[in-house]
């Protein structure tokens, strides 16, 4: 198979959101994309309709984007009713016009999450999930007091089953599709990750309390099962993990709770 | 003329590094609280010395533009990292790993310096798997590895096709313990808009919020920049969007010395240009090479056959048939330049003509296509997300892209620029690859400097300046440089001209594509070099920018970056027209064997171009910084 002969050129109708700032009232506003190439990506479809835009003299849509292939996570449309758009497995930046047909009307939204407020246009904050990284999402591992890599081998099955979790690229489309707007698959896919290793055991209970203390302090709804975050997931990232997170919890509120009755009861014994 | 001390230390190659930690100078414990330092960029280089200085005890305010320090373009790096740690036993040494790299980068880097990178990439492995980062392992659970260009071991370590991202989750998740612990006050959408220089000294930044316009002034005892690499000047690349020059640019206006400006990596292996509307240039990872295999047809009329039609005989394996030794896996120069010859010769695949095979039927009849999904599917996913095209069944195309810069600010051996308190780590700085840079080694080099290099050698400096003693950032120079950003700020955006700012970086991508890429030549340059000015002239006088700055403006910002890249390009090009001889990925024409190899000028140009700016519009001044190899004999590049 050679490369296709040139695609006939086509054209789409926008309605996007548009809004000026944090805190103000915003609106759906409509505009035509022409001359679309099927091998153009959704984001260089929008970057021909923002030089027209600027061409115009009106300002461009704003919106969140940077590597473009997919595993940054700065990408964050909402593209007819679902974060990150029709396909399975891949980001906004993934999504290329031979999705779309001619004549077809497009809707783009930011995400609707009351953790992730709007800044501007298809803009979100998303430094909720850095607070949440912050309060336990890591192994304490001070630079240079590390053992020699081999010296904790894991094995096989675990490593794979970790980076399922690791690979995680934290774009916040789970809370974008839950009704709830639960942030539960982000927390459970770095849970899982660091309390599978065996580098994460020590921190293992304080972890999983602390991220989950923190979600659920910064405004996040809770999780109900119906796994709409794994089906938008970019990285398909399974829901299986947030049963994981589930237990690591109650395991670690129980020995938490059962620390302090021995520490209250306890003396030299 | 700006003074280049290497300060390299003296003795035997081997003992440099540990010698030196133990001849710098110490900051105690009580001291270094009373240090701040000043850490811009959160990738792999910024994040891990952001995190690794804290730790120490400094006070650490690390600035990025992203919106979360897990954004930064290290976090794309597929193919893995390499570590002298010889798990295979197949041979390989701090020594070994040294001498590929020096060989790597066409005997244009400091031995020094690479030496110290091969000793400490050991370390690397053990900090990152103390993170957790969940690197592949073997059936036993001990790491795995697979090879990558220019060795001839498997030492290079990865996780899946996703290595970047899973060090830089390390690195982030260090940043954000002590971002936690409030040992870092993380300022994240911070654009570093200029660097303050008191008494000669680093002592702040200028930056804009991007969200609201806000310009503020930060001062310290010291300025670290880790801003990676400026690839986007072609502005198609294989680089982020939001990847820029801007803050290695303004220091250099600032005295900061560039070296080797026009030492770029043009990567063999990516998806081929379609269309003009296209944004970015998507990496095939280098590890691809251990089993594709790549050709064109033999004969130029066979092109556009169907490749399955085209008989092995009629094949033309031409990494193989000229690198024996090597084959698939020679350096990605010489195998962006073979590319392009057969291009060249009329013999590109695809639309475009410029293409070629990169065919995995070989592997998948030996290995099976399981054992191929599990080693490359992530890789195979995003071909076809991007090409509609199913490379299990029909071979890759590919085409070389722009994908790293070797070139960067000059520092010495402490990650020290000739500005006394400006340390530049990773991509940003000119250190460690030379003229070519080896696959697995940017990750390497990142993490080195940021883990294992500026914690120790950063004390050396601080330890001459008195606790307490950094200027006010109500000072006259602080004050001063908030004016010119502001000023450029306003300039911009009163221009209201014609054209959109993508308008003026698609020009000038095509310039140095077309003049400064994978073959130079001297008239080429110098055509550029007129071009340019014009272009940057046009520029000021006619880029639309809407909106105003005292909110999220993506125009202005990038009206900012591609002002500068403009310039950077005319620095770019002035480089390779003085440069004359043909070294890893500066291939000029007329410096060139029978055979098309590089020609190496070792009398004249044994040494780093160092360009100090000498005043807008006036011609920078270029310093040698000669190289001396006292381990290495320098000789010509075989790989065959």
């Amino acid at each position: 198979m050679v490369a296709a002969s040139t695609p006939a050129p086509f054209t789409v109708t926008l309605r996007v959101w548009r809004q000026a700032g944090p805190g103000q009232s915003g609106a759906f506003v409509d505009y035509v994309a022409k001359d679309l190439n099927p091998d153009m990506s959704f984001l260089e479809m929008l970057d021909v309709v923002n030089d027209e835009l600027t061409l115009k003299g009106e300002e461009p849509i704003a919106f969140a984007h940077d590597c473009r292939e997919g595993i940054c996570g700065t990408c964050s449309l909402v593209i007819d009713g679902k974060p990150h758009g029709p396909h399975r497995g891949v980001a906004s930046c993934q999504t290329y016009m031979r999705s779309f047909k001619n004549g077809d009307l497009i809707v783009i939204e930011p995400y609707r999450v009351r953790a992730f407020p709007v800044i501007k246009d298809l803009v979100t904050d998303r430094t909720a999930f850095d607070s949440i990284q912050q309060a336990g999402g890591f192994i304490t591992a001070r630079t240079g007091a590390a053992p020699d890599a081999n010296a904790i081998p894991v094995a096989k099955g675990v490593a794979d089953l970790a980076m399922d979790a690791a690979q995680c690229i934290g774009c916040g489309a789970c809370a974008a599709a839950c009704k709830n707007a639960s942030a539960m698959l982000f927390v459970a896919a770095k849970v899982s990750h660091l309390g599978l290793m065996p580098q994460g055991q020590p921190e293992r209970d304080r972890r999983v309390l602390a991220m989950v203390q923190t979600m659920d302090g910064l405004g996040f709804g809770s999780c109900t099962n119906q796994y709409e975050c794994s089906a938008a997931c970019p990285k398909l990232i399974s829901h299986d993990f947030i049963s994981r997170l589930n237990r690591d919890y109650v395991k670690a509120s129980f020995r938490t709770a059962l620390e302090t009755v021995a520490a209250d009861g306890g003396g030299e014994g | 003329m700006a003074k280049l001390e290497s300060k390299i230390p003296p003795g035997p190659l081997a003992d440099k590094w540990r010698k030196h930690k133990l001849d710098m100078k110490l900051v105690n414990p009580a001291n270094k609280r009373k240090y701040e330092v000043i850490v811009v960029g959160a990738g792999l280089a910024g994040s891990s010395a952001a995190a690794t200085l804290a730790e120490l005890g400094y006070k650490v305010k690390n600035f990025v533009f992203h919106d979360s320090p897990r954004r930064a373009h290290s976090i794309a790096a597929q193919g893995g990292i390499n570590a002298a740690k010889n798990y295979q036993n197949d041979g390989d040494s701090v020594y070994r790993l040294f001498y590929d790299t020096i060989k790597g980068g066409d005997y244009r880097s400091r031995e020094a310096n690479v030496h110290r990178l091969a000793e400490v990439s050991v370390n690397i492995i053990d900090q990152c798997a103390a993170q957790g980062v969940p690197f592949a392992r073997e059936y036993g659970g001990l790491l795995a590895n697979r090879s990558f260009g220019g060795a001839q071991v498997s030492r290079t370590f990865y996780a899946r096709g996703q290595t970047g991202q899973q060090l830089l989750l390390g690195a982030y998740s260090a940043l954000s313990r002590m971002v936690g612990a409030g040992a870092v006050e993380l300022h994240t959408q911070s654009e570093m808009l200029d660097l303050v220089v008191v008494d000669g000294h680093a002592k702040g930044i200028v930056v804009r919020n991007l969200l609201t316009g806000e310009i503020t002034r930060h001062s310290a005892d010291a300025v670290v920049l880790a801003t990676g690499g400026y690839g986007n000047v072609f502005n198609l690349s294989t680089y982020a969007r939001g990847s820029n020059t801007t803050a290695i640019w303004r220091a250099y206006k600032r005295g900061a010395c560039f070296a080797n400006p026009c030492f770029t990596q043009i990567h063999p292996t990516c998806i081929p240009v379609t269309g003009d509307y296209q944004s970015k240039l998507t990496l095939m990872s280098e590890s691809l090479r251990n089993d594709g295999r790549i050709w064109v047809p033999k004969r130029a009329e066979d092109r556009r056959k169907d490749p399955a039609a085209i008989a092995e005989a009629d094949r033309d394996y031409y990494l193989e048939r000229m690198y024996p030794a090597f084959g698939n896996l020679c350096p990605r120069d010489i195998a962006s330049r073979a590319a392009k010859r057969v291009c060249d010769e009329g013999r590109g695949v695809g639309e475009t003509g410029l293409g070629v095979y990169l065919d995995f039927s070989e592997a998948i009849g030996r290995l099976g296509e399981p054992a191929v999904r599990e080693r490359y599917g992530n890789l195979f996913d995003i071909y076809h997300e991007i090409t509609n095209e199913n490379a299990y069944q029909v071979p890759m195309r590919i085409f070389p892209a722009v994908h790293y810069t070797m070139g960067g600010l000059w520092v010495d051996y402490n990650l020290m620029s000739n500005v006394p308190g400006l340390f530049v780590l990773g991509e940003a700085n000119f250190s460690d690859h030379g003229a070519n840079r080896l696959g697995a080694s940017a990750l390497m080099q990142g993490l080195a400097d940021g883990y294992f290099v500026i914690p120790y050698t950063i004390g050396d400096y601080l330890a001459t300046q008195k606790p307490g003693s950094r200027p006010s950032a109500e000072g006259a120079e602080f004050k001063a440089a908030e004016a010119s950003v502001r000023a450029m700020t306003d300039r911009l955006l009163a221009i209201k001209g014609k054209e959109p700012v993508s308008h003026y970086h698609k020009r000038l991508g095509r310039i140095m594509w077309d003049y400064c890429g994978m073959a130079r030549t001297r008239e080429g340059l110098e055509r550029a070099l007129v071009e340019l000015p014009a272009l940057r002239e046009e520029f000021w006088r006619n880029v639309h920018v809407p909106g105003s700055a005292a909110t999220l403006n993506q125009s202005l910002e990038r009206a900012a970056r591609v002002a500068d890249f403009i310039e950077l390009g005319e620095l770019m090009c002035l480089d390779a027209l003085k440069r004359e001889e043909s070294c890893g990925g500066h291939f000029r024409e007329e410096h060139q064997y029978p055979d098309g190899e590089c020609k190496r000028d070792d009398v004249d140009f044994a040494h780093v171009a160092a360009w100090e700016f000498a005043g807008a519009g006036q011609a920078p001044v270029r310093n040698a910084e000669p190289l001396v190899y006292e381990s290495v004999k320098m000789s010509v590049r075989n790989y065959k």
